[in-house]
C-alpha cells in the first residue's frame, strides 16, 4: 500500500452534539497524538487496536492542559482509511477543538483537504467508487433521513442493485451475442418475445431506481424552494420567520469548508433548500426586468415555489404576470401581511387565484403552521416511498441510469419492429456502458465469461 | 559463420523467425516495402502449414483476413487460391457480423504461399533453427542458430507459434514437440527469458482425422457451401467452382457415455496437460463434463484437401488416449466404421506475455525486436497473420526511421486485437470475437477496403494497381448512393403490393429511394425492380449490398462516430515515452504498477488497462497537463 502523509481535520458529529472530534489518519498519527496525550494508562503506542483511552491533551512544552478527551486508537488496516487512525473526542467546544488541531499541526500532521479521508479510503481500496461518492454525500447530507440513505448506499445497496441489473442485462446480451459470434454452432437463436419480456422487467427496475433519485436528492440536498413575489411583498420576512422557528441546521463536517456551509429549513423532517431570490431592490424598469428574469429562473430550478402576494394592496400587473408563470402543481399561493387586514377581506382580489391561498403574516407569524402543513403535504403528497432499498442520490448517477434506460427502450423497440440482433445488441452494449460509468466495470470480459458459462461453444 | 544478404558487409534489414501464418505475412510485408529480408524456418516443407482445421475465416476472424487483404497482405489471396468451399456466415443476421469462412486444400495453401514467398524480391528463405537472440545495449542485433552461426540484423521478428518449449500430450503419452512430428524450440525460450522477457504457458488441442472412404455420408447432413461463393480478396481473379462438400453429424448419448466412462483417462482428470487452454475451443471431454444436459454436440466433418483422403472431425477435439478416441468416433452416427488416420492431440507451449509489447508489436525491453502470432498468446491463423503483417510493416518502418504504424480500435479489428493484447494481456489463448469490437457496426467485412486500403497504399505496401480498384469501388458506391438519394420511388400498385407482402406500410406518395431503403424489410432489388432500371454506373452486387448497409445503418453509424469523437481527446492525448508513474500521488498503487508496466501510448490506452479507474485517468490527465504546461513555460 502506498504511504500517504499523516493528516488531521476537525469533524463535528451531525446534529448538535457537544462533543467535537478531531480525526487524524496516516502512519504517524498514533505517534503524533502520543506526544500530546496524557493518559492514565501509559502510551498510545502500546494500545491495542480499536480501544478507547481517557486522558487529556496538553501543550507539550508548558504542560498546560488544553482539554479533557477520549482518544480512540484504530490500527491499519481495519479502519476507514486502511491507515492508522486516531480520533480525539474533545469536550471543550469549538475553541478547544481548534487548539487541539493546531497542536497536531505543530507536531507534524498536515491539514486534511476536503474529502481527504474518503479519498484515502477509496485509493487504499477500502471502498468502491459508488461508496466513495456516497460518503461525499454523507459529508453533505443535511438531515437524519438523508444520512440514513447515504449510509445504506455505503453498505453497498446501490452498488448491489446496479450490479444485479447489470448482471441481468449481461445475461440477455450474452444470449444474443452467442448467436452472433457462434451462429455456426448448435445454439438456439434468440427468442424475441422472451428477450423483450426480460428487458421489460429490467427496464422497470431501472425506472424505479431513477424515480428514487428525486427522493434521494431531496433527502440529501433538500427540496429546492423558491420564494417569489413582487418587491416588498415580504419574501425576506417570510424566510426569516421560517428560520426563526426552525433554527437552521448548520453543520460543520469533515471535508467541508466554512464557505460551503448552507442553511436549511427543516419542516417536519423535510429539508428545504432556499433558492435565493430575495434582496432585489428594484429601481427603474431595467432592474425590474432583471428581477423578473431572476425569479423566472428560480422557478424553473425549484421543486417547490412559494408565491407571495401582498394582501394589504390591490393586485397589480406584476402579480398577474407572476400567476401565469408559476407551475401550479408545485406552487403554494400565499397572501401575506394578514395583520394589516385582520378579520377583513384582503384588498387583494382572491378571485384571481386559481387555488386556495394560505393567508399569513410574516410579521406576527400568523398562519405559519398552516403554511408548514401545506408544504409538507405537497412535498410528501403521500408519495414519499419508505426509506429502504437502494436510492439514487447523485445527479451523475441518475443521468447514467437514464441513458441506460433509454438504450434499453430502444432495444425493446428494436425487438418489436424486427430490427437486426446486432442492432439490439448495440443498444444493450450502450445500456451496460452507461451502468459501467457508475460501477466502473468493463463489459467484454464479463460478457465472454457469461457466454462460455451458459453456452456450449467450441468445435 | 555469418549469414548476410551479400558479401560486402551488409546485414539484413529484417530477419523473420518462423514460416507460419504470422511469419509469412511479416516476411512478405517487409520485403515488399523494400527491406532486405530473411525468412528463417525449421522446415521448408511446412511453410504456412495449418496444424488445426483446414479453414480460414469465420465470424470475427474473417474480418481480420479481409483487413489483411485491404492493407496489402497475402492471407486473403492465398485462401482464395486454395479454397475448396466458401460460405458467407450470418447471412440471416446483420451485415456487421457477416463474415466469410473458407475450407481450403491444406497442401495447396502451403504450396501457393511458398510459391509467392519464393517469387518475392528482397526475400531470402533459409531452413534452420534459431537458438537465441543477440542483444546489445537493449537493442537486438541478430539471431543465433543452433549450429552456432549468426545472422546479424537491424530488426528481428519472432513468429515461432507453438514451438517454444512445446510438449505434446496424447492420453498418457507426453513428449517434447512443436507440432506432431516436429521438434520443439528449446533453446530459444531460455534465451528470451535471459533477455528479461516474461513467459507464460498455454495449451491448445487439435482434432482427430479419419479416412474419407470410411464414413457413412447418408447419416449426416451434407453442407455444400454457398451457391454464389464470394472471394476473400478484393483482388482475386476468377470464381470458385467445384466446391467440395462438408458434412455435419452430432454426437449422441452413446458417444457421451463412452466419454464419461473414460473420463479418468482424460488430461482434464489426469492433469497431464499444464497451461491454460481456450474456453472457446473446449475438448469434447470437457463439453460432456460441463454441459451434462446437452444431449448432442455438433461434429463438422471437413475435407483436408482434394488430393488427400483425410477428413477433419471438427468438434471432437481431444487428447484422450488413441484407443479411446476411436471408441468415441465409432459411437457417433455416420462414423461407426471410420478409420482413424491421425489422432487428436494437445500441445502446450510458452508464450511471451504480450503486455510487454508496444502497439507496434516491438518489445518494450529490447528495441527492434518484434513478436507476432501465437508467441503472443493468441490462437488462430487469422490472428497470427494480422499480427505478422503489422510486425512486418513496423520492422520495415523502423529500418526506414519512420513512426510506427498503429491502427486504432475504431479503425480495424486488427487495432482491437493488438490493443487488447498489449493493454490487457491475456489469460487464455486470445481469439477474435465481434463482441470484442466496441465499434462493430463500423468495422465490417464489406467495408474493410474502404477503411484500410488508403492506409495500405500510404505506407507503400498496397500496390497502386490494387488501390485503383478500391478507389473505383468507392466512386461507384458514392454514385449509387447519390442516385438513390435523388431518385424518387412512386407509389405504384405493384410496389405497394410488394411492400404489403413484406409486412411494410404502403407508400402514399413518392419517396426518395434512399429513404425507402432504410426500412429493414426493403432491399435494393425491390426498388430497382419498381423503377424498372438497373443500378446506374458500374455498381456490381457487392456495391449494391454496401449501399444498402450504409443506408440502413446510417443512424447507428452516426452514433458510433459521435462516441468515437467524444473519446478523441483521450485517444489523442499522448503520454511521453519514459513517463514514470511510480510516484504519482492520487493514483492508486495498483494502477501505478499497471501503468508503469504497460507504458500506455495515450490516455485512451491507459483508460483501458484493468485496475485503472476513471478517477485514476483524470488524475493522470492532470499530471500530463501540468507537465505539458511546465514545458511550455
Ligand atoms: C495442436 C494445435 C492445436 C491448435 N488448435 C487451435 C485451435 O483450436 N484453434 C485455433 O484457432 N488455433 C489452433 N491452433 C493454432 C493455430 O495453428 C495457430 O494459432 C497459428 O498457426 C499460429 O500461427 P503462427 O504463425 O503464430 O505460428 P505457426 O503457424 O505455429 O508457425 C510457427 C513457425 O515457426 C517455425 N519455428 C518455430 N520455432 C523456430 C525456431 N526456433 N527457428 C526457426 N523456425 C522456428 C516453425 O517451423 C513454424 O513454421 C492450433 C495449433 C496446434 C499446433
Ligand atoms: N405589516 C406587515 N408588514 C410586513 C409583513 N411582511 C413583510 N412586511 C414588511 O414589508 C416590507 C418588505 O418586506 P421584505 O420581507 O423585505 O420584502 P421582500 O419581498 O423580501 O422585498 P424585496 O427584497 O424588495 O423583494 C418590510 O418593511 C416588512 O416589514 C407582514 O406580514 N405584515
Amino acid at each position: 500500500m502506498q504511504e500517504f502523509p499523516t493528516v488531521a481535520a476537525i469533524s463535528t458529529s451531525l446534529g448538535t452534539g457537544a462533543i467535537g472530534i478531531v480525526r487524524m489518519t496516516g502512519p504517524d498519527s498514533i505517534a503524533i497524538c502520543d506526544r500530546l496525550f496524557r493518559g492514565r494508562r501509559g502510551n498510545l503506542a502500546e494500545a491495542a487496536s480499536h480501544t478507547l483511552h481517557y486522558g487529556a491533551i496538553a501543550e507539550p512544552e508548558s504542560g498546560e492542559l488544553v482539554d479533557e478527551v477520549l482518544v480512540s486508537v484504530m490500527r491499519a488496516p481495519a479502519t476507514y482509511t486502511r491507515e492508522d487512525v486516531v480520533e480525539i473526542n474533545c469536550h471543550g467546544g469549538p475553541v478547544a477543538q481548534q487548539r487541539v488541531m493546531s497542536l497536531l499541526l505543530a507536531q507534524g500532521a498536515g491539514l486534511a483537504t476536503p474529502g481527504e479521508f474518503t479519498r484515502r479510503a477509496f485509493l487504499n481500496g477500502r471502498i468502491d467508487l459508488v461508496q466513495a461518492e456516497s460518503v461525499a454525500q454523507i459529508v453533505s447530507a443535511k438531515t437524519e433521513a438523508g444520512l440514513r440513505v447515504a449510509m445504506s448506499q455505503l453498505a453497498g445497496g446501490l452498488s448491489r442493485e446496479i450490479g444485479s441489473l447489470r448482471d441481468d442485462i449481461l445475461g440477455v446480451l450474452a444470449s444474443i451475442e452467442a448467436g452472433l459470434d457462434f451462429s455456426d454452432e448448435d445454439i438456439e437463436g434468440m427468442d424475441r418475445q422472451a428477450t423483450g419480456g426480460s428487458l421489460t422487467g429490467i427496464a422497470g427496475r431501472l425506472q424505479e431506481l431513477i424515480e428514487s433519485a428525486f427522493v434521494g436528492r431531496v433527502l440529501c440536498e433538500g427540496v429546492r424552494t423558491a420564494i417569489v413575489g413582487k418587491p416588498n411583498v415580504g419574501k425576506s420576512s417570510l424566510l426569516n420567520a421560517l428560520l426563526m422557528r426552525d433554527r437552521a441546521i448548520v453543520t460543520e463536517i469533515p471535508g467541508t469548508t466554512r464557505d460551503t456551509i448552507e442553511e436549511i429549513i427543516n419542516i417536519d423532517g423535510i429539508p428545504l433548500q432556499l433558492i435565493d431570490t430575495a434582496g432585489l431592490r428594484p429601481a427603474g424598469n431595467e432592474v425590474e426586468r432583471i428581477g423578473v428574469e431572476r425569479s423566472r429562473r428560480a422557478i424553473s430550478e425549484a421543486d417547490l415555489v412559494l408565491c407571495l402576494f401582498d394582501g394589504s394592496e390591490p393586485e397589480d400587473d406584476h402579480d398577474r404576470a407572476l400567476l401565469t408563470s408559476v407551475p401550479m402543481d408545485r406552487t403554494i399561493l400565499v397572501i401575506n401581511k394578514a395583520d394589516l387586514f385582520r378579520g377583513r377581506q384582503p384588498r387583494f382580489n382572491r378571485g384571481l387565484l386559481p387555488a386556495e391561498p394560505v393567508v399569513i403574516s410574516a410579521m406576527t407569524r400568523h398562519g405559519l403552521s398552516q403554511l408548514r402543513e401545506r408544504i409538507s403535504g405537497l412535498v410528501l403528497g403521500g408519495a414519499l416511498p419508505p426509506l429502504e432499498g437502494p436510492m439514487v442520490t447523485h445527479e451523475r448517477h441518475k443521468q447514467l441510469l437514464e441513458q441506460s434506460l433509454s438504450a434499453l427502450g430502444r432495444a425493446r423497440q428494436g425487438l418489436r419492429v424486427g430490427l437486426g440482433e446486432e442492432l439490439v445488441a448495440e443498444e444493450l452494449h450502450g445500456a451496460l456502458t452507461a451502468l459501467g460509468g457508475i460501477t466502473g466495470d468493463e463489459v467484454v470480459e464479463d460478457l465472454l465469461d457469461r457466454i462460455f458459462q451458459e453456452f456450449c461453444i467450441g468445435k | 559463420m555469418t549469414i548476410a544478404p551479400s558479401t560486402d558487409g551488409d546485414i539484413f534489414d529484417v530477419v523473420v523467425v518462423g514460416g507460419g501464418h504470422a511469419g509469412c505475412e511479416s516476411a512478405l510485408a517487409a520485403a515488399r516495402m523494400g527491406c532486405s529480408t530473411l525468412l528463417l524456418t525449421l522446415s521448408l516443407e511446412k511453410i504456412a502449414l495449418m496444424p488445426c482445421n483446414p479453414a480460414v475465416g469465420g465470424i470475427g476472424k474473417g474480418q481480420l483476413t479481409r483487413e489483411i487483404d485491404a492493407l496489402g497482405g497475402e492471407q486473403g489471396l492465398n485462401t482464395d487460391r486454395a479454397c475448396i468451399q466458401m460460405k458467407l456466415l450470418n447471412t440471416s443476421r446483420g451485415p456487421a457480423v457477416r463474415a466469410l469462412r473458407a475450407q481450403t486444400d491444406k497442401k495447396l495453401y502451403e504450396d501457393s504461399m511458398k510459391r509467392v514467398l519464393c517469387a518475392t524480391e528482397n526475400l531470402r528463405i533459409l531452413e534452420g533453427s534459431a537458438a537465441g537472440i543477440i542483444v546489445s545495449r537493449e537493442t537486438i542485433t541478430g539471431v543465433e542458430l543452433d549450429d552456432g552461426s549468426r545472422i546479424p540484423a537491424k530488426t528481428v521478428i519472432l513468429a515461432c507459434g507453438t514451438f517454444l518449449g512445446g510438449k505434446i500430450v496424447v492420453g498418457e503419452r507426453r513428449f517434447p514437440a512443436g507440432r506432431m512430428g516436429e521438434p520443439p524450440a528449446t533453446a530459444l525460450p531460455v534465451s528470451l527469458a535471459e533477455s528479461g522477457l516474461e513467459l507464460g504457458r498455454f495449451q491448445s488441442a487439435t482434432h482427430p482425422r479419419i479416412d474419407s472412404r470410411t464414413i457413412d455420408a447418408d447419416r449426416m447432413v451434407i453442407d455444400p457451401g454457398d451457391e454464389h461463393p464470394s472471394r476473400f480478396s478484393r483482388f482475386s481473379q476468377g470464381v470458385l467452382r467445384n466446391q467440395v462438400p462438408c458434412f455435419l453429424t452430432y454426437t449422441n448419448e452413446r458417444t457421451h457415455s463412452v466419454i464419461r466412462e473414460h473420463l479418468h483417462l482424460s488430461p482434464i482428470k489426469t492433469g497431464s496437460v499444464s497451461g491454460k487452454g481456450p474456453r472457446y475451443c473446449p475438448s469434447i471431454d470437457r463439453k460432456v463434463m460441463n454441459f451434462p444436459d446437452r444431449d448432442r454436440h455438433p461434429v463438422f466433418v471437413e475435407p483436408e484437401g482434394r488430393h488427400t483422403g483425410e477428413l477433419y472431425l471438427q468438434g471432437l477435439t481431444t487428447s484422450l488416449p488413441v484407443w479411446v478416441q476411436e471408441l468415441v468416433i465409432h459411437a457417433t452416427p455416420g462414423l461407426e466404421k471410420a478409420k482413424l488416420m491421425r489422432p487428436g492431440y494437445a500441445v502446450e507451449y510458452d508464450y511471451v506475455i504480450p503486455d510487454q509489447l508496444r502497439l507496434s508489436l516491438e518489445t518494450k525491453r529490447i528495441a527492434n525486436l518484434f513478436l507476432a502470432g501465437q508467441i503472443n498468446g493468441t490462437s488462430g491463423y487469422e490472428e497470427a497473420a494480422a499480427q505478422g503483417l503489422i510486425a512486418g510493416i513496423n520492422a520495415a518502418r523502423s529500418v526506414m526511421g519512420r513512426e510506427p504504424f498503429v491502427l486504432g480500435r475504431e479503425q480495424a479489428y486488427i487495432g482491437v486485437l493488438i490493443d487488447d493484447l498489449v493493454t490487457k494481456g491475456v489469460d487464455e489463448p486470445y481469439r477474435m470475437f465481434t463482441s470484442r469490437a466496441e465499434h462493430r457496426l463500423l468495422l465490417r467485412h464489406d467495408n474493410a477496403h474502404a477503411r484500410l486500403s488508403p492506409l495500405g497504399r500510404n505506407i507503400g505496401l498496397l500496390p497502386q494497381s490494387r488501390y485503383a480498384m478500391v478507389q473505383e469501388d468507392e466512386r461507384a458506391l458514392e454514385d449509387l448512393l447519390q442516385w438513390l438519394k435523388s431518385t424518387t420511388v412512386s407509389p405504384t400498385p405493384e410496389l405497394n403490393k410488394l411492400l404489403e407482402k413484406k409486412g411494410s406500410a404502403p407508400l402514399t406518395e413518392g419517396q426518395a429511394a434512399a429513404q425507402l431503403l432504410k426500412r429493414p424489410e426493403v432491399c435494393i432489388n425491390d426498388i430497382l425492380k419498381n423503377i424498372g432500371v438497373s443500378a446506374p454506373g458500374n455498381a456490381g452486387p457487392d456495391i449494391m449490398a454496401r449501399s444498402e448497409i450504409e443506408l440502413k445503418y446510417a443512424g447507428y453509424i452516426d452514433r458510433q462516430r459521435q462516441a468515437i469523437e467524444r473519446n478523441r481527446r483521450l485517444e489523442d492525448t499522448r503520454i511521453p515515452p519514459g513517463f514514470t508513474y511510480l510516484d504519482l500521488e492520487g493514483v492508486s498503487r495498483e494502477a501505478r504498477d499497471r501503468l508503469e508496466r504497460i507504458q500506455p501510448a495515450t490516455l485512451g490506452q491507459a483508460s483501458r488497462i484493468s485496475g485503472v479507474t476513471p478517477a485514476d485517468v483524470s488524475v493522470l490527465s492532470l499530471y500530463l497537463k501540468e507537465r505539458h504546461d511546465a514545458m511550455a513555460d
